[in-house]
């Protein structure tokens, strides 16, 4: 028995040293390019007459190490993470729901027309929590048609919840210029949550408790993928659709439940930025953190711990990106040119290292 | 030494020579110092087991892989197969046991890939071509179809005239004649002896003993990684079929034993009908024949043969059974008790299993562990599941069990299941489908594309499963199979049951003829 035993033992640790070897390997193919992009970037900043490390100077300083710029980068984290989550979801389950912008800003929309309405007949803790379910059905209705194209007709989800996403956006414009227009103001513009009826701030800072919901999503939601039955069934339905519909799996419905799932964490994205930080929604407000997030949860390779550290990198770089564009009259977006150029890095890296493993191996 | 006298003697020079090769994979040595060589105008068969290095070997050749020591030969002079592309520049063409047909192309857009990218793809050229290598080959390829409209058989077809299409000289063969009918496995076999005679080599990987021993003009035997034995020209022109297939099994296995041995378990004593088809239709589709009407039973400890080129409906079959294709009429009872509104888990829960042919697609999910795929078919069930939370240890004791069970070998129950080689796969599927609450089960092509060992391990499986007294659909486009283990074979044609004939002496020539139409 002990002689079967043995070799099992054996080639299970072996296992382990490889795990390990395999872990440092990822974060040098991880932290390398990241260091390439940033000289690349720099260069990109030489080349427009930008001084590059007054540049990073600026975001390093204004985004992590100035404490009002770090509690700015902590809030602006709360609704990525909600992103990141519903997007985390999706594409684990093999559904590329790349309609983000349209689901989040009807999330926010909706919840900025609520809210402000509900917290004059309820108290704050029945009202907000109203809010974000309003929201978060919202944004799980305009996930339906291409939920149920997919699910049933097996219609391209990319191309659906794209096209979606450019009539979610527009809705919402709509929506606040028309109808849910404050008729006090003479911006157009949603009715303003009271400061006093918002999330409440993390200890003396200015940190949004949405940051400890959005953590608690996130975490979730990796959880849920990985250790529960659901979270198996909705992987096997995105690794091989057919042995999961060998294994007795109701692929439609678990196809519709990710899109539900999905576009609803991202519409619960956009209700905690309104009713945490924004509290209101203005006409033609659309940050576009949709699309900045999906780069961010393939680098972090659909792991939601990862996601977290990865969010964060995003937030610093885009609020000191935002403080440096003041100072520098370096454009806002250069952030996404600069997360851009990591994503082309980081894929070159992953392609180098297939070449280099598999020319190990031979 | 004697291979040098031999090449004087009139033997052709060697296209590719292997020495010394040897091929490492983490906790296995997949090829040990392999020498080979494979000359023109001749069929070179090589034969082992899953698991002995054969696909390596052939991945090494193709250029998929490279050898970790030794050298690979390239008509006497030692060259580096870097890439497929360049095994083909250097005239290697394969055929490989698992297609690799872009499914959503149509088969002359697959047969035109690899063309040169600058020209419009000559398609009237491709046609004549098509033609003139099919024709002789007894196939029909509809260029225009798509090819996952084709069944896996006709998929590969098209496979091996791709490799013709692209004038290799020499033809790598990997299990290809495993989704043939009969005639067309002569006429293949009746081709190869065409193309070594015009100077090419053909490098043929068959299960079969039966066909190495036809086909063959050398044959080697793969063991375990090693290459234990050779069988060279003259020595097997002197031998007759019999005495060949004994001497190749006596270097496989180091044992005596026929492959299409017949054993017939004997019936339970209960002899009620366990599972019952009444007037079972399943509408056509455009890719795949509907059912109609097909009735049958299967009684405690019956094996039930469905015989028919592959093709007829007997995927559908399966899968209207197993609750997985909607039907159309008609009921199915397991026990008397009806299953028509349970779905595949209802359908499992009572007892009724099925093994699909298409392992890799369809059984497993490639990239999940071993012991994932064990409880694949019971995911949120207890013990494995409790309120929806996975218990890892449940799992992974329960994996290594199955695996000691049913002896899978896999380096641990944490590797991708994806990584096994065929014969593991489907002693994962078994242990998954079979180790308990079994009543009834539909095997389908159980042994399609495993070694010799497994296979016979894969029938011994069977038996045992109908000497415990449950019911047993076993779909093959093997005869000698169905022969080798049935009370009763039916035969599936277009969708319908052609016939059903008892399994007694006259049995293969009634079901043949059955098969191509002619009334038992």
């Amino acid at each position: 028995m002990s002689q079967d035993a043995l070799p099992a033992v054996g080639l299970d640790a072996s296992a382990g040293r490889s795990s390990r070897r395999d872990l440092a390997r990822r974060l040098a193919i991880t932290v390398v390019p990241i260091l390439v992009s940033l000289v690349i970037a720099g260069c990109v900043l030489l080349a427009v007459g930008v001084d590059p490390f007054a540049y990073y100077g600026f975001v390093v300083q204004r985004g992590l190490l100035s404490g009002l710029g770090l509690q700015q980068t902590l809030t602006r984290m709360a609704p990525l993470l909600f992103i990141a989550a519903g997007l985390i979801v999706a594409f684990r389950a093999g559904i590329w729901n790349l309609g983000g912008d349209g689901q989040f800003l009807l999330g926010a929309v909706t919840a900025a027309a609520s809210a402000p309405l509900l917290v004059q007949v309820l108290p704050a803790w029945l009202a907000l929590p109203i809010a974000f379910v309003i929201a978060a059905t919202v944004a799980m209705l305009w996930s339906l048609l291409p939920a149920l194209l997919r699910a049933y007709q097996g219609v391209n989800e990319i191309i659906t919840t794209l096209m979606m996403s450019f009539l979610g956006v527009s809705l919402a414009n709509v929506l606040v210029k028309l109808v849910f227009l404050d008729p006090s103001t003479t911006v157009p513009q949603t009715r303003t949550l009271p400061v006093p009826d918002r999330l409440p701030r993390l200890f003396e800072t200015t940190v949004t408790s949405g940051l400890v919901f959005g953590v608690v999503a996130i975490v979730g939601v990796h959880l849920m993928m990985t250790r529960t039955a659901f979270g198996l069934k909705l992987r096997t339905v995105g690794a091989n659709a057919r042995a999961a519909v060998h294994a007795g799996l109701d692929v439609p419905v678990l196809v519709s439940a990710v899109f539900a799932l999905s576009a609803g964490l991202i519409g619960l994205g956009g209700a905690i930025d309104v009713v945490g930080t924004q509290g209101n929604v203005r006409a033609d407000w659309n940050p576009a953190y949709g699309l900045a997030v999906i780069p961010v949860v393939f680098l972090a390779r659909m792991n939601g711990y990862a996601a977290i550290g990865f969010v964060f990198l995003l937030s610093v770089l885009s609020i000191g990106g935002e403080s440096a564009a003041r100072r520098l009259g370096v454009p806002q977006t250069f952030t996404l040119v600069l997360v851009s150029i990591v994503l082309i890095t980081l894929a070159i890296a992953e392609y180098l290292d297939h070449r280099f493993d598999r020319a190990r191996r031979v | 030494m004697t291979e040098r006298t031999m090449d004087r003697a009139g033997t052709r020079p060697a296209i590719v020579t292997l020495e010394g090769v040897t091929k490492r994979f983490p906790g296995i040595v997949a090829n040990d110092r392999i020498d080979l060589a494979i000359h023109a105008g001749e069929v070179h068969v090589l034969l082992g087991e899953n698991g002995a290095g054969k696909s390596t070997l052939i991945g090494m050749l193709s250029g998929l892989q490279q050898p970790d020591a030794g050298r690979i030969l390239v008509d006497g002079a030692e060259m580096a197969i870097r890439s497929p592309s360049h095994a083909l520049s250097l005239g290697i063409g394969t055929v490989f046991q698992h297609n690799m047909l872009v499914p959503s192309l149509t088969v002359a857009e697959n047969l035109a890939l690899g063309g040169r990218w600058w020209q419009r793809p000559a398609i009237a050229e491709l046609t004549q071509r098509v033609a003139a290598i099919a024709a002789p080959l007894g196939i029909e390829i509809n260029l225009g179809a798509r090819v996952s409209e084709l069944s896996l058989g006709e998929q590969q077809q098209v496979e091996i005239v791709r490799a013709l299409l692209r004038d290799s000289r020499l033809l790598i063969l990997d299990e290809a004649t495993s989704m043939l009918t009969p005639q067309g496995i002569a006429e293949l076999g009746a081709l190869m002896r065409r193309l070594v005679e015009r100077g090419l080599a053909v490098v043929f990987i068959t299960h079969k003993l039966a066909e190495a021993a036809e086909f063959g003009d050398r044959v080697s035997v793969l063991k375990l990684g090693r290459k234990v034995g050779e069988i060279p020209p003259e020595r097997l022109r002197s031998l007759d079929q019999a005495a060949l297939v004994e001497e190749i099994v006596a270097m496989m296995f180091g044992r005596q034993a026929g492959s299409a041995a017949v054993m017939i378990p004997p019936r339970a004593a209960n002899d009620d009908a366990l599972l019952e088809v009444r007037d079972l239709a399943v509408a056509r589709t455009a890719d795949a024949p509907g059912l109609d009407a097909i009735s049958f039973t299967v009684g405690h400890g019956e094996i039930l043969g469905i015989a028919g080129i592959d093709g007829n409906g007997q995927k559908q079959l399966a899968e209207a059974l197993a609750g997985q294709r909607a039907t159309a009429g008609g009921s199915v009872l397991l026990a008397g008790e009806a299953l028509d509104g349970l779905d595949v888990g209802g359908r499992r829960r009572r007892g009724l299993r099925y093994l699909t042919d298409d392992r890799l697609a369809e059984g497993t999910v490639g990239t999940f562990p071993v012991s994932i795929n064990y409880v694949l078919k019971q995911i949120g069930e207890p013990p494995f599941w409790r309120s929806g939370v996975e218990r890892t240890g449940e799992i992974d004791a329960r994996a290594a069990e199955l695996t000691r069970l049913y002896d899978v070998r896999t380096p641990s129950i944490a590797t991708p299941v994806g990584r096994l080689s065929g014969g593991n796969i489907q002693k994962v599927l078994i242990a998954r489908e079979l180790a308990t609450g079994v009543r009834a089960v539909i095997f389908n092509k159980p042994t399609y594309g495993l070694d010799l060992s497994n296979t016979l391990a894969t029938r011994e499986r069977i038996r045992e499963i109908a000497s415990q007294g449950m019911a047993v659909l076993l779909i093959s486009t093997d005869l000698e199979e169905l022969l080798s283990m049935c009370h009763r074979i039916a035969v599936i044609s277009q969708g319908r049951l052609a016939g059903t004939v008892r399994n007694e002496d006259s049995a293969g020539e009634r079901v043949g003829r059955l098969m191509i139409g002619l009334a038992a």
